[in-house]
């Protein structure tokens, strides 16, 4: 029932979402709010797969301890944005990454700067609920195991401590020794989530974390991310304008550009703002067209 | 509404049995035509079987466990068991080989898939590989004589390198089929924890292609237990036991039944019988056995 009242809700963009109560207390200007920490700092951010550019020119900073939602449609580059994030377009042969990204003052993809290093301090969630075919125990532990904790007990703290963040504790602690992939996909996500935790990130990365489950699976990892938020920053991107309006505290809009010359398609940023605003006095034309439902 | 459903029950029932028609036959004729090809497949395979049971049972399991015991009769034509020398001289020469292709082969195909995509060097190793796969076994068996065996005289050994060199094309192509096949998004999970490369090959591709990869050097392995050729060259065809790898002829099954069966003597030839017999017996329980291990593995996710 709760869920479905949040979603009935907030069905029409145009309302508040969740977060506004809170926006509205620590933050007297209309669309303003606080800017706390910058967590990642965007100038100019291109990204390439080959010869074709897939990004142009993203400017943007992301604070910390916040929700930023990436919305647009398909193809207009906001899951590439993402990837930039934690250096996943390194594993794809021919992408490449150009313009200034820093995080928490450092260049991302400056010299010296370790792909493995970074992903260890920021976090990836996927679409799809991707478990290693391990037991739960296992799934959690790998990350860990993988940076050096070796002990058994540390081991165990670790599971239970991300196993109960990612609420997913009391439905899976008879069995950590049973296989991941027997979860219903909405376990298997938050044992995603719980094995990112488990690293213990700064940065966790969604890319469409519920578009592959139901609204009652959604809604819980909807509480998750705004539970999480206080000890992470969390950047998702997601297709659900509903869920952007609900969770997120920023919103970015991005669109895809259509070269009239060469009819190549560019994902571009078209606007970035306090989620309230965006939903209910958006800047640009585009973005009201999308979140009203005119196109997209 | 009522009118129309008394129509429906009322009208004489529907003809609803099948018409010959030129379809049908079409039909049949493909199935029939189908089904006389399995039976021309399997005719041969089943007549193998038949023949090396029918001929070998009686000869293998003539006072049992003696054939797979006793040692190789020194005269041909006197008649009588064994094949023992034979069986581990062929688990001596397949072992070594098997522990020589594998990891190098493994390796091998980790390379070529994981590190080397795309670059010159590893190009040229497929290369090479897919032309090894070409050599015809003699030839490499003349190969292994002249670079081994001229040097360093019969042995077991000389035996396993020239099955080794046989194996390694097959384990390689093999495993990089398997690691092809295991998910990308395992690979991404795996690195958006930090994992380094290494790791992530170690921990998660190398473990998710496993039971392929048991399985693609089973068949290196069966296939490899019966080959002549290289081994005619480089172990020799003692009739004693060798239990040393590196010294002195050994012997194999596959030697035994080549050199029996071209015998002229009825009990040498009795031998080969029961030598292929057991040839096909070790081939199957290595394949068994494999196929149990990997299920366990497959199981236990």
């Amino acid at each position: 029932m709760h869920t479905e009242d949040r979603i009935e809700r907030h069905g029409r963009p145009q309302r508040a979402p969740a977060g506004a109560k809170s926006i509205e207390v620590t933050a007297p200007l209309a669309s303003g709010r606080p800017e706390g920490a910058v967590v990642f700092e965007l100038t100019d951010l291109e990204v390439y797969y080959g010869a074709f550019r897939a990004v142009s020119r993203v400017t943007m900073k992301i604070f910390k301890n916040e929700i930023t939602a990436f919305i647009g449609p398909s193809g207009c580059g906001k899951t590439t944005v993402l990837r930039s994030f934690n250096r996943m377009h390194d594993v794809t042969p021919g992408a490449r990454v150009a313009g200034g990204l820093r995080y928490r003052g450092t260049e991302l993809y400056g010299p010296n700067v370790s792909a493995t290093e970074v992903r260890r301090r920021i976090g990836m969630v996927f679409q799809k609920p991707n478990p290693f075919p391990k037991s739960i125990y296992d799934n959690v532990a790998f990350g860990p195991r993988s940076n050096g904790v070796q002990s058994r007990e540390d081991l165990d703290v670790i599971v239970e401590k991300s196993l109960r963040s990612a609420a997913l504790w009391e439905e899976v602690k008879d069995r950590l020794k049973a296989s991941a992939l027997g979860l219903s996909g909405g376990q298997q996500q938050r044992l995603c989530i719980a094995r990112t935790i488990a690293v213990g990130p700064e940065v966790v990365l969604m890319d469409e974390p519920c578009s592959a489950l139901d609204p009652i699976a959604t809604a819980r990892i909807e509480d998750l991310m705004r539970e999480l938020k206080s000890t992470f920053t969390i950047v998702i991107v997601t297709h659900n304008m509903q869920q952007a309006a609900r969770v997120s505290d920023r919103t970015a809009f991005f669109t895809t550009d259509v070269d009239a010359k060469s009819e190549r398609r560019t994902g571009t940023l078209v606007e970035y703002d306090v989620t309230t605003k965006i939903f209910s006095n958006p800047g640009d034309e585009r973005t009201e067209n999308y979140i009203t439902g005119r196109f997209g | 509404m009522i009118e129309l459903a008394e129509t429906v029950t009322s009208g004489a029932p529907p003809d609803l049995t099948a018409k010959r028609s030129w379809r049908s036959v079409k039909s049949a004729t493909m199935t029939g035509l189908m089904v006389a090809a399995v039976f021309v497949v399997a005719l041969p395979l089943v007549a193998v079987v038949w023949s090396v049971l029918g001929r070998g049972l009686a000869v293998a399991f003539r006072g049992f466990p003696d054939f797979f015991i006793q040692e190789i009769p020194s005269v041909a034509r006197r008649a009588g068991p064994g094949m023992g020398p034979a069986i581990l001289g062929t688990l001596l020469v397949t072992g070594a080989a098997t522990l020589i292709a594998v990891p190098l082969g493994v390796l091998g195909a980790v390379y070529l898939h994981e590190y080397g995509v795309g670059n010159r060097f590893s190009r040229l190793v497929r290369f090479m590989a897919t032309v090894m796969t070409g050599v015809p076994s003699i030839v490499m068996g003349l190969f292994i004589y002249v670079v081994w065996t001229l040097r360093f005289g019969y042995s077991a050994f000389g035996g396993s390198l020239a099955l080794a060199c046989l194996m390694l094309p097959v384990v390689i192509g093999a495993t990089e089929q398997m690691l092809k096949l295991v998910p990308h998004h395992l690979r991404e999970a795996s690195y958006a924890l930090g994992t380094s490369k290494s790791r992530t090959i170690l921990t998660v591709v190398l473990p998710a292609a496993l039971p392929g990869i048991v399985s693609g050097s089973l068949l290196a392995v069966a296939r490899a237990a019966g080959e002549t050729a290289p081994l005619l060259f480089a172990v020799g065809a003692a009739t004693e036991y060798n239990p040393h790898l590196f010294e002195e002829a050994n012997t194999a099954l596959s030697i035994q039944i080549f050199g029996n069966a071209t015998s002229s003597f009825v009990a040498a030839q009795d031998r080969a019988w029961g030598a292929a017999l057991t040839l096909v017996l070790l081939t199957f329980l290595i394949t068994l056995v494999a196929r149990v291990f990997t299920a366990r593995i497959a199981s236990r996710r």
